[in-house]
């Protein structure tokens, strides 16, 4: 496999929605095996980034590059290559509505690989169980799951095909602390059995302390520092110190 | 032999497994297992040092294989796995569920079906009777204190559901008009009866197609609109935002469009009338030798106004059928896209339905009354 340390490259990056400027001249590095966290306060364009990397949003100038590959101007056809070897958990789960827990993780694997249905299944079945679904949910439809089994089915769905990279846009967001935390362990287990790398996007401080190995913090449309995040908290950045004096203080 | 997954040697007894073991190849490493002839008794070693990668999916495929051969009785030593493989093994294994764990979907038979969607409908009849009666207390609350008559909400139907409509109907009954007498009229002609034309088709025109048509595009257009908006508004929590700020849903979103569909839905019931007239009198024209003005003359004196007011009476009904039908299925939207889109299809349905319905029982009473 390959064995390059950078799995995902960021370069000069620029964004603009309408007329407005979120990012300029952003760049990081992602290694493989890391949890690489980003943070920042409300706005500050950490989901148009992400949605950036899924190439769900073209950027206005700069590179990105996943697996050593640029994909701002990917061909679709190599694109679907690369979408193959990461997976995603959104904010809202995203889950399919009209399928059940089972034919929603079952559906990577039906549109991607050859095998038969009974593998299928059991494949799947072995994936929800490993993100600490019980049995009795999978013949469940999304609707009938409270929101922390909901994060775990989609996060089941995101990871059936084995993914190199797994993208996760705040993951907690709406979980209470306890579930929350469970999560927190959960993507840690995820990371150390699969041995994947994993971008997260948050604001909760949790998340950011205990999971997360590196942190990029963005503000003003750029990445004011990329530290672990014990180095992160004593950054003088003004915006920085705002972001957790708020929190701690609570 | 070393492209494949495996490598077997039958000297030292010893399966050597070999290359990318993850999902995508999975399918591979099942073909090529089955063409390969394995000892059935004894004792065998499978080596795994040559393994390059392995996921969760390769290793719950080995780990399966490990069981079948335990089963059968065979005696099985894993040599030289990595230890993130090891890992692996032990993680399947831990976490397979049992073939017990899994409720299975329980298809009920043929009865019970027939049995539960019938108790189902009666159900929604009964909400729905329920949902009717719930509005018309709002309406009498509504009703006394008139400051909170929504004018605006109401226009605003009235833009969307009358005025915009105006095209659509117009057209849509002009060639309606059009198709009747050039059928109608093909008979007639035979009889050398062609000025007949004119009291069929002002007869069908006023009782029934004109209503019927007006209601029908009514019930496409506006009651399916009514379920979307207000099925996403639900979704969304909107509506349980409204009831907690003391603003009922049936005051700001209900009644406004029920009001509005209920002034719109007989004027656009003369405009169809309208226009069917004229596509009928565009037909007989030219194919009947009956000008415009014979047409008319004899149509003030054979058609009665009371046909047209007998059509006309029918459109509030219509209004409020559609009306209060595509309310009740959009506040009850449960959940997700599926189930509006769902809601939405049996909202126009079951208009239809019941405007045809309705329609019939209109005609005979209209009868009994020798209306």
């Amino acid at each position: 496999m390959n064995t390059q340390i950078n799995i995902i490259e960021v370069n000069k990056l620029r964004t603009e929605l309408g007329n407005q400027l979120i990012h300029d001249g952003i760049n990081f590095s992602v290694e493989r095996g890391e949890v690489f966290g980003i943070a920042g306060g409300s706005g500050s364009g950490k989901t148009t980034l992400l949605r950036a990397m899924l190439m769900l949003l073209r950027p206005t100038s700069g590179s990105i590059q996943i697996f050593n590959r640029e994909i701002t101007d990917a061909h679709p056809h190599e694109l679907l290559a690369v979408q193959r070897r990461w997976g995603v958990l959104f904010q809202q789960n995203a889950l399919f509505s009209s399928l059940t827990v089972l034919e929603n993780v079952m559906f990577p694997l039906k549109e991607f690989t050859r095998l038969d249905d009974a593998t299928i299944r059991e494949l799947a079945l072995l994936t929800i169980a490993l993100v600490g679904l019980p049995m009795e949910a999978v013949i469940k439809y999304p609707s009938q799951l409270s929101g922390g089994m909901q994060k775990r089915a989609a996060l089941a769905r995101a990871i059936v095909l084995a993914p190199e990279i797994l993208f996760l846009d705040e993951p907690t967001a709406g979980l209470d602390p306890h579930s929350a935390a469970e999560l927190g362990q959960l993507i840690l287990k995820l990371r150390s059995t699969m041995g994947l790398t994993i971008v997260l996007v948050t604001h909760d401080l949790d998340m950011l302390w205990h999971v997360t190995d590196r942190v990029a913090f963005l503000g003003e449309s750029k990445i004011l520092c990329i530290d672990p995040i014990k180095k992160l908290v004593e950054n003088p950045h003004p915006l920085i110190q705002e972001f957790f004096d708020g929190v701690w203080k609570q | 032999m070393t492209n494949g997954f495996f490598t077997f040697n039958a000297q030292k007894q010893q399966l050597i497994c070999q290359g990318i073991w993850d999902v995508s190849h999975l399918s591979a490493i099942k073909k090529e297992f089955r063409t390969l002839t394995l000892p059935t008794q004894g004792e065998f070693q499978i080596d795994g040092s040559s393994i390059s990668h392995m996921d969760i999916s390769g290793a719950w495929w080995l780990q399966k294989q490990l069981n079948r051969f335990a089963a059968q009785g065979l005696m099985v030593q894993l040599n030289a796995f990595s230890e993130s493989c090891h890992e692996l093994l032990i993680l399947v294994e831990k976490e397979t569920p049992t073939k017990k764990e899994i409720p299975k979907i329980r298809i009920p038979g043929w009865l019970e079906s027939v049995g539960r969607f019938t108790i189902k409908q009666l159900d929604e009849f009964c909400e729905f009777l329920a949902f009717v009666g719930h509005l018309t207390m709002e309406f009498l609350r509504v009703m006394r204190y008139p400051q909170r008559i929504r004018l605006n909400s109401i226009a605003d139907t009235i833009d969307l559901t009358g005025f915009q409509a105006l095209p659509i109907i117009a057209l849509l009954s002009f060639m309606i008009g059009i198709v009747i007498s050039y059928q109608m009229g093909n008979q007639l002609q035979k009889y050398g009866a062609n000025v007949f034309i004119v009291d069929l088709l002002g007869l069908s025109m006023l009782r029934e197609f004109g209503p019927l048509l007006a209601a029908i595009m009514v019930a496409g257009r506006t009651g399916s609109s009514f379920t979307a908006q207000l099925g996403i508004m639900k979704i969304n929590q909107e509506i349980d935002a409204l009831n907690t700020m003391g603003v009922t849903p049936a005051e700001l979103l209900l009644i406004p469009r029920l009001i509005g569909l209920f002034i719109t839905l007989p004027l656009l019931t003369i405009w169809a009338d309208v226009f069917g007239i004229l596509g009928g009198m565009v037909m007989a024209n030219n194919m009947l030798n009956i000008n415009w003005h014979d047409f008319l003359m004899r149509f003030q004196h054979e058609i009665p106004l009371r046909t047209l007011l007998l059509g006309l009476g029918k459109a509030p009904v219509f209004a409020l059928l559609i009306g209060s039908i595509g309310c009740f299925q959009g506040m009850s939207v449960q959940g997700s896209a599926e189930n509006l889109g769902l809601r939405t299809t049996r909202s126009v349905v079951l208009a239809i339905f019941f405007i045809i319905i309705t329609d019939a029982i209109f005609s005979v009473l209209y009868s009994k009354f020798k209306l």
